[in-house]
C-alpha cells in the first residue's frame, strides 16, 4: 500500500515517541554504569552523566573482594535456585490434576483455591503463624510460604488445557497411569510455560525482601535485596569502606553503584531470551477460562 | 481458556466409587501436597484473625485470649481515633488513586504507539528495552532513583543546577516525592503491562481495518473506532481489578521508597502494619487494620465487578 505523505510523518512521530520512551527506560541503567566506573574525584565534583569520567574498576575490585557481598550473593543464587524449582513441581502437581473434567470435588477444589487469591489474612496473621510454626529465622522461611502462587498455576493450567486431549486420550487407552501421562506427555510439551513460569518465581524471589525483612533477623540469612536495602540506607556497609582510605564519599558512590549493579545483571541477562515465552505466559493468565 | 473440552474416556454410568478410586487416586495425591501448603498457609492464618477482636497475649492460645472490649471492636475504634492510621489510609488511597489516573491509561496508550510501528525489529527492541524496569526489584529501583532525583548528586539535578535552575527535592518534599513515586511506578510497569493489550489488539479482526481504510479513514479514526472497542473488555477487566485494589497496598513498593522526611505522604497501610505490628507488637491494632483493609478489598472488588456488569461489560467472572 502507498502511504500518503502525512502517513509518513505520523509514523516517524510514532519511532521518535518510542525512541524517547526508550531512552527513559535506559538512563538510569546507564547512569548507574558510569557511576560505578568512575574516578572518586569525577564522582564529588559532581561529572558524571552518562559516560564514566576518570576511569576506575576500583569499585567492582572491592565488591568481588566482599565476602559479606560475595555470601549474600550466592546465597541469593542458591535461593532463587530451590525456590524456582520446588515452585514450579509444586504448581504442575496443582494444575496438572485440575484439567480432569472428571475429577470428583473438582469444583469444590477450584473454590478453595479462588477464594485464597481474593482474601488474604493479613500480615500479622501470617507473621504469627511463621512464628508458631517456627519458622522466624529459619532459611526455609524464604522458601516454604511463598512456594506457589495461584495466578501462575492459572497459567499453567490455561497452557495444559490448551495440549490436544486425543494425546491424553490416546495413552490412556495404552493403559497409562495419569501419573505416566503427566512425566512422558505433559511435560515434555509444556517447555514454553515452564520456562516463562522458572523467569517469574526466579525473579519472584530474586528481587523480593519482604518476608526476609519480616521474618528473618539473622543477617547471614538476608537475601541480596535485603542486603543492598541496607547498605543503600547505611545501615550497614560494606566492611571494606570503613577501612582507613577507602571511606571517601565518592568511593562510597561507586561502591553503592557497583553494587546495585551486580544485583541487577544476572536477570538482565536472562531476561530478553525468554521473551517470547513470558508474552505468551503473561497473555494466558490474563484469558484464564 | 476453554473448559469442557477435557473428558477423559470410559466414565461408565454406574462406576462404583472403589473403581473411580483405582483410577483417580493419582490425581488426588499429586494434589495433596498443594492443597495442604495452601491450607496452612492460606487458610490457618484466618485463624489469627481474631486477634483483631481480642486482647493479645503471648501465653495463651488464640482461642483462650478475652474478648476485647466495645464488644470486640475496641482496636477498630482505637484504629480510627489514632491519628497516624488515619494518615496511613488517607495515604494509601491518595497514592492508589494518583497510580489508577494516570498509571492505568499509560500501558494502553503505549500498546496503541507500538501498534503504529511499522519497523517489526524496531518494535521488538522497544519492547525488550520497556520491559526491562519490570524485572528490577523496589530495592534497587530506588537505589536508581536515588543516582537520578538526589538533591545534590543526582543525575536530574545536576542537569538542572548546570542549566541554572534550582535544584527540586524530588526524594524529600512530600508533594515532589509522590509525583516521583507515581512516575516510578508508571516507569516499572508500563511496558509489562502493555503486553496484555497488545496481545488483544493483535485478536481484533484485520478485516476491519481494511474495511476502514477502503472508507478513508485516518490512523487516528481507526484507533479511536476500531482499536480502542476492539480491547475495550481487556481494560474493564484489569479497570475491575485495580478498582478492587484501591485500598490494597502493596508493601515492597512503598517501604523502598519512603524516607523519614516524607513519611507524611508515603506511609501507607503495609507499612504502617509493619512498623506498628511486627516492630511495635501492637499484634492487635495492627491485625484489625489489615482485615478492615481485606475486607474492603473484597467489598471494593465484588463492587467493581457488578457495576461493569451492570454496565454490559464481561467482569472478571
Amino acid at each position: 500500500m502507498i502511504k500518503s505523505k502525512s502517513a509518513k510523518v505520523g509514523d516517524w512521530c510514532f519511532i521518535i515517541i518510542c525512541v524517547l520512551v526508550s531512552i527513559v527506560c535506559l538512563v538510569p541503567m546507564l547512569n548507574l554504569l558510569a557511576r560505578s566506573l568512575s574516578s572518586t574525584d569525577a564522582l564529588i565534583k559532581h561529572e558524571v552523566y552518562l559516560w564514566p569520567k576518570g576511569w576506575n574498576l576500583e569499585a567492582y575490585s572491592t565488591v568481588l573482594g566482599d565476602m559479606k557481598y560475595i555470601r549474600a550473593f550466592f546465597w541469593t543464587v542458591f535461593l532463587t535456585v530451590v525456590c524456582t524449582f520446588v515452585s514450579l513441581t509444586m504448581t504442575t502437581l496443582c494444575a496438572y490434576p485440575l484439567i480432569f473434567e472428571n475429577l470428583k470435588g473438582r469444583s469444590i477444589i477450584n473454590i478453595f483455591i479462588t477464594i485464597t487469591m481474593f482474601f488474604n489474612a493479613g500480615t500479622i496473621p501470617n507473621y504469627l503463624l511463621m512464628k508458631s510454626l517456627n519458622l522466624l529465622n529459619n532459611p526455609l522461611v524464604l522458601i516454604i510460604p511463598s512456594c506457589m502462587s495461584v495466578y501462575n498455576m492459572i497459567i499453567m493450567r490455561s497452557f495444559f488445557y490448551g495440549i490436544p486431549d486425543s494425546l491424553r486420550e490416546s495413552a490412556e487407552i495404552d493403559g497409562a497411569s495419569f501419573f505416566r501421562i503427566l512425566i512422558s506427555i505433559y511435560l515434555p510439551l509444556s517447555k514454553p510455560v515452564f520456562a516463562t513460569l522458572a523467569l517469574f518465581y526466579a525473579v519472584g524471589r530474586w528481587n523480593g525482601y519482604s518476608d526476609a525483612l519480616m521474618y528473618v533477623n539473622k543477617d547471614i540469612f538476608y537475601p541480596l535485596q535485603l542486603f543492598l536495602y541496607n547498605i543503600l540506607n547505611n545501615i550497614n556497609s560494606v566492611e571494606v569502606t570503613t577501612q582507613e582510605g577507602f571511606s571517601t564519599p565518592g568511593l562510597t558512590e561507586s561502591l553503592k553503584a557497583a553494587i546495585v549493579m551486580f544485583s541487577t545483571v544476572p536477570i538482565l541477562c536472562i531476561y530478553p531470551w525468554l521473551q517470547k515465552y513470558f508474552i505468551h505466559g503473561v497473555t494466558m493468565g490474563a484469558v484464564k477460562e | 481458556m476453554k473448559k469442557s473440552t477435557n473428558k477423559a474416556p470410559a466414565p461408565q454410568k454406574k462406576q462404583s466409587f472403589g473403581v473411580y478410586m483405582k483410577r483417580y487416586w493419582q490425581l488426588y495425591a499429586l494434589l495433596a501436597l498443594p492443597l495442604l501448603y495452601l491450607f496452612i498457609f492460606k487458610y490457618v492464618p484466618m485463624v489469627y484473625i481474631q486477634i483483631a477482636f481480642k486482647k493479645y497475649s503471648i501465653v495463651q492460645s488464640v482461642w483462650e485470649m478475652p474478648w476485647a472490649a466495645n464488644n470486640g471492636f475496641e482496636f477498630f475504634i482505637k484504629a480510627f481515633n489514632n491519628k497516624d492510621f488515619i494518615n496511613a489510609l488517607r495515604n494509601t488511597l491518595v497514592l492508589n488513586l494518583l497510580d489508577l489516573v494516570v498509571g492505568f491509561p499509560a500501558p494502553i496508550i503505549f500498546a496503541l504507539i507500538l501498534n503504529e510501528l511499522v519497523f517489526k525489529k524496531f518494535k521488538r527492541v522497544v519492547q525488550t528495552i520497556a520491559y526491562m524496569p519490570h524485572f528490577l526489584s523496589w530495592v534497587i529501583i530506588y537505589g536508581l532513583a536515588l543516582q537520578i532525583f538526589a538533591p545534590s548528586t543526582g543525575f536530574l539535578n545536576m542537569i538542572l543546577t548546570n542549566l541554572g535552575f534550582e535544584s527540586v527535592p524530588f526524594l524529600n518534599e512530600p508533594a515532589h516525592w509522590v509525583g516521583t513515586y507515581i512516575f516510578l511506578g508508571i516507569w516499572q510497569s508500563f511496558g509489562w503491562n502493555s503486553i496484555v493489550y497488545l496481545a488483544a489488539i493483535a485478536g481484533i479482526n484485520s478485516e476491519l481495518y481494511e474495511a476502514a481504510s477502503v472508507d478513508g479513514a485516518g490512523r487516528f479514526k481507526k484507533m479511536w473506532h476500531i482499536t480502542l472497542p476492539g480491547i475495550k473488555p481487556t481494560i474493564v477487566v484489569l479497570l475491575v481489578m485495580n478498582l478492587g485494589n484501591i485500598l490494597g497496598s502493596s508493601f515492597d513498593r512503598p517501604f523502598a521508597l519512603q524516607n523519614n522526611l516524607v513519611m507524611n505522604a508515603a506511609e501507607v497501610l503495609s507499612t504502617f502494619v509493619y512498623k506498628n505490628g511486627i516492630k511495635g507488637l501492637q499484634f492487635s491494632l495492627t491485625t484489625a487494620v489489615g482485615f478492615f483493609q481485606s475486607i474492603v478489598c473484597v467489598i471494593f472488588l465484588l463492587l467493581a465487578n457488578w457495576i461493569s456488569r451492570r454496565l454490559g461489560e464481561r467482569g472478571i467472572w
